[in-house]
């Protein structure tokens, strides 16, 4: 059966116009990107690309589809850490059981991404490049102190995830580069690990997240203690001040209390639609205190 | 114009069309499978959920260039036209629908999920939908329906051995 929708049939067409390329490799798709004079963008599982789209908030010359980059779908889980190709969609971790152990806050944050069916289509990648400051992906690289690796015209380098968020919607990204992998490093056994996020319905984004891990020292105290905030400032944030509290500390009643008004004090949320400044900073708190008893209780 | 083939309910396809339309509308003005409902067009409310290669995806976030070399199902491939399906049969059962705008996404999104995990509960159910709104049931009949039709799809997964 063949069929074709003319041209000028513009009831239909709810997206701006553009072009659209689908190249067999990165170096290519690099190239095409760079074409684009700024005005190209990587197309991924376009899970937060194409309602941008709907709603005319970008207007791309060209759509460089990332589909057909098999080296961008692989998670590597060695002793230095966990790396996901940028192309590896949320069903693939929730699907892989090596990342139960090998990493179980990725998974218990992808498990709060969005819908059953965004999860079947939405990547790694897209959602770094995206950089939502409510989405989990972002916050588990930002918590983790993860690395990202990008290609671009003159070469690879390796972003720091502290470096990578710069707004809003905002990267450290060029306009020529695209995200390779994320490498989430080591991930003992041992260690204590909690996430807790709240959104008024299953699935949308979070009015506020909290991703923390510890490991205990030879006395059972606390020591390399990681608290990373999600939807209370313009990009995810770790709470030095909170850490400092529990670092040291056996994690009892007291000390968590501490540590979720460290966190709380530590935020400056502004009012939205959605909430209160003063809501959001009070509700990252309590997901800090949730997420510290969770990981006590491990 | 772009061309993009791909197999929609067990035929081969080919159609021109601009990149920017998404796979929703090509289904629907293109191919006239008008079962796929289209609702907010950004993702948010899963009427235009179809299978991508047996997954679940919203076809309003695709483009129908990206669906080359794939295969689609629709709410329609999912009917057969002699009777209707234990899903589409537990659905009337329960009456798990009024107005219908969003039962094809409920049929695709129920029809993957039972097909992926014949015993899931409640809860798991209930989560998956969470991905489909519907303004008038309430919900409790879908998910009743939905675990009333757990039955057939496990028979089915014994038959396939």
């Amino acid at each position: 059966m063949d069929c074709r929708v003319k041209p000028g049939n513009d009831n239909i067409m709810k997206m701006p116009p553009f072009d659209y390329a689908c190249p067999a490799t990165l170096s290519e798709a690099v190239a095409l990107l760079a074409s684009g004079k700024g005005e190209a963008k990587a197309l991924a599982g376009g899970q937060s690309l194409l309602p941008m789209l709907a709603f005319r908030l970008a207007q791309p010359s060209l759509l460089v589809d990332l589909r057909k980059l098999a080296d961008l779908r692989e998670i590597k889980i060695s002793p230095d850490g966990v790396r996901l190709g940028a192309m590896v969609r949320w069903r693939e971790i929730l699907d892989d059981a090596r990342l139960r152990s090998a990493h179980p806050l990725l998974r218990a944050a992808v498990v709060e991404v969005a819908h059953y069916q965004i999860r079947n289509r939405g990547t790694v990648g897209g959602s770094l490049a995206h950089a939502d400051p409510a989405a989990e992906m972002p916050g588990i690289a930002v918590t983790c102190e993860a690395e990202i690796s990008v290609a671009g015209k003159s070469g690879r380098r390796l972003i720091k995830a502290s470096d990578f968020f710069l707004g809003p919607l905002m990267t450290a990204l060029a306009a020529d580069e695209i995200i390779v992998d994320v490498r989430l490093p080591e991930w003992p056994p041992q260690r204590r690990w909690g996430f807790v996020e709240f959104a008024r319905r299953r699935g949308d984004f979070a009015l506020a997240a909290a991703a923390v891990f510890y490991d205990r020292d030879g006395n059972a105290k606390v020591c390399n203690c990681h608290v990373g905030a999600i939807g209370v400032a313009d990009r995810p944030l770790r709470l030095s001040s909170a850490e400092a509290v529990l670092n040291g500390s056996s994690v009892d009643d007291e000390r968590i209390a501490q540590a979720e008004a460290a966190a709380c004090a530590a935020v400056d949320p502004q009012d939205d639609i959605h909430a209160s400044g003063a809501y959001r900073r009070a509700l990252i708190g309590t997901m800090v205190e949730r997420a510290l008893k969770a990981a006590r209780a491990r | 114009m772009m061309k993009s083939r791909f197999e929609v309910n067990g035929k081969s396809v080919e159609v021109e069309v601009e990149p920017r339309l998404t796979l929703a509308d090509c289904l629907r003005h293109a191919l006239r499978l008008t079962g796929t409902h289209v609702g907010c067009e950004h993702g948010v409310c899963g009427a235009c959920t179809v299978l991508l290669d047996g997954a679940a995806v919203r076809s309003c976030l695709m483009l129908a260039v990206q669906a080359d070399g794939s295969k689609i199902v629709t709410v329609e491939g999912l009917s057969n036209d002699a009777d209707l399906t234990p899903l589409q049969k537990s659905f009337r059962k329960h009456h798990a629908l009024q107005c219908g705008f969003c039962t094809p996404g409920m049929i695709t999104t129920a029809h993957a999920l039972l097909s992926e995990e014949p015993d899931c509960d409640a809860a798991r159910v209930r989560e998956v939908l969470s991905g489909n709104l519907c303004r008038c049931t309430g919900y409790i009949s879908i998910v009743e329906a939905v675990l009333d039709a757990r039955a057939a799809y496990k028979n089915r997964a014994t038959e396939r051995g």
